[in-house]
């Protein structure tokens, strides 16, 4: 190798190896779904937990299946993720050492202007959901076994009816996608509000049907268990845990707006009564 | 985590006849071989010309074609997506998330592989073989075919090197194919689909099955062209 070559495969080496992010060792991994992340929320709250703790919180946002399973492989310290009988069934495992209701926000209905399948106004989620498989109008589902398409699944089975054939397109990708899929389509999909919020005037679509109980949408943050997993910043994880659910944390997420509307809504127990 | 009991699950659908899986398999295997057996014949033509013809430009072509091989996958799954959108200009054709949208995408992706492996494996044979066709009266698209038979291992490489491309591409799937169930899911896009549910497992199932897949495929086109594919 000539010494001009060597000297260049040197800088490159010294680049790539400079290039690597230095993780800290006091660094909190968060894995979460991709509704918090694509919404704006976490880019709005974390830096405020990040100047009063010190620390810098990695984002990984993922599914919900997906975001529990690097919590069950020692891959992140500490979860924010919203499928209840799913971090039951984790907590149950032992995978986790402390879960705390954290936030919910709401799903909507979402579909084309010319709203083919005529539910636009209503509150029932159920019978929107017949109306819409009756009609014979594209469905676009998640498809991914998260949180909102565990959701879908129990909608459609009260609803005794899904959309058949090629009406029921299962896209098998996260929110962001499903909506651009649906307003290309001009089809229905369920989407939490915060995410169709971002993506309203990409796609075209409108909010048909919302404010139904059934529709709310529940978060839980999680702190993976130091006993099964050795190596996870635990100390990291709980101050997350704590601040999240301190009146603190708990205004920054209330305080979080898209075009002037509440995205989510606090609801840890301990942060009902008003911040001193 | 476990991997074998998985893996052997993915073998045994495969081997009962799971029509999902099926399907999937037939979505890669579709879209990859249609795609490469459109844009091959243009493909190769033009890796024979930059090869044998000289024009004013030639060396400029060369390197953006070779360029073109680093061009992300996904970019070329955007430029399609915003081309095929409702809102784009050829969005008319109702073409986004169909097979066909990724035939396009993988002609596009497969073109310039197909191109520079042609282009180097002609330049390197003995150009005597062109020359001689001629002196014996040979028609230049004759003398071309002669060449390019001569050269007709490094043709079959680009041809692995562009199918292998395409078989195992995700980003660009997923952008206009849209990993419809039953439709536009192929092996790659079923595998991020499965990784994003936490069925890690899974993922790495689907993939022996891509590669058991590429390796029948190379198999069989090694045995068409014969021995010396061997070496």
């Amino acid at each position: 190798m000539s010494t001009p070559t060597r000297s260049l495969s040197l800088c490159l080496a010294a680049l790539l190896v400079c290039a690597a992010p230095a993780q800290a060792a006091d660094d909190i991994r968060l894995a979460t779904t991709t509704s918090t992340e694509n919404s704006g929320l976490l880019a709005q709250i974390l830096p405020k937990f990040e100047a009063k703790y010190g620390a810098k919180v990695r984002v990984v946002a993922v599914g919900t299946g997906a975001a529990l399973k690097l919590g069950e492989n020692c891959d992140a310290d500490v979860l924010l993720v919203h499928a209840r009988p799913l971090e039951d069934k984790f907590m149950a495992a032992g995978y986790g050492s402390v879960r705390k209701d954290v936030m919910y926000n709401d799903f909507v209905i979402v579909g084309p202007k010319s709203d083919p399948a005529g539910v636009r106004g209503g509150k029932d989620v159920t019978a929107a959901m017949k109306k819409i498989a009756a009609s014979g109008a594209k469905f676009v589902s998640r498809g991914d076994e998260s949180g909102t398409h565990q959701m879908e699944k129990a909608y459609w089975k009260d609803a005794g009816a899904q959309p058949q054939g090629a009406a029921y397109v299962s896209a098998g990708q996260g929110m962001g996608q499903v909506l651009t899929m649906a307003g290309e389509l001009q089809g229905y999909t369920l989407s939490d509000r915060a995410t169709f919020a971002a993506y309203r005037d990409k796609t075209g679509l409108e909010i048909l049907v919302e404010g139904d109980p059934r529709m709310f949408n529940p978060y839980g943050v999680i702190a993976v268990n130091p006993q099964k997993c050795p190596g996870v910043n635990h100390k990291g994880a709980m101050a997350l845990v704590d601040w999240m659910v301190s009146p603190e944390g708990q205004q920054a997420i209330a305080a979080f707006k898209v075009n002037g509307q509440q995205m989510f809504f606090p609801d840890a127990k301990q942060a009902l009564k008003p911040a001193a | 985590m476990d991997l074998i009991e998985p893996t052997l699950d993915a073998f045994r659908l495969l081997f009962t006849g799971d029509p999902k899986l099926w399907r999937i398999i037939w979505t890669s295997l579709y879209c990859s071989t249609v795609a490469i057996a459109l844009i091959a014949p243009f493909a190769i033509a033009l890796g024979f010309l930059i090869a044998k013809v000289h024009f004013p430009g030639r060396r400029a072509l060369v390197i953006t074609v070779q360029g073109l091989l680093s061009f992300p996958t996904v970019v070329v799954g955007l430029t399609l997506y915003m081309l095929l959108s409702r809102q784009g200009p050829l969005g008319f054709l109702r073409l986004l998330f169909t097979p066909e949208a990724m035939i396009i995408g993988y002609m596009v992706i497969a073109f310039p592989v197909l191109v520079v492996f042609t282009l180097s494996s002609v330049q390197g044979a003995d150009p005597r073989v062109y020359e001689t066709a001629r002196s014996l009266g040979a028609h230049k698209l004759m003398a071309a075919w002669t060449t390019l038979r001569e050269v007709r291992f490094g043709v079959m490489a680009s041809i692995f090197n562009g199918f292998g491309r395409v078989v195992s591409e995700v980003g660009c799937s997923i952008m206009i194919g849209g990993n419809i169930a039953g439709l536009t899911r192929n092996i790659p896009t079923a595998i991020a689909l499965e990784t994003s549910k936490g069925e890690f497992a899974q993922g790495i199932a689907l993939g022996f099955v891509l590669i058991a897949l590429a390796l029948g495929i190379n198999a069989v086109l090694s045995f068409i062209q014969g021995e010396g594919g061997m070496t």
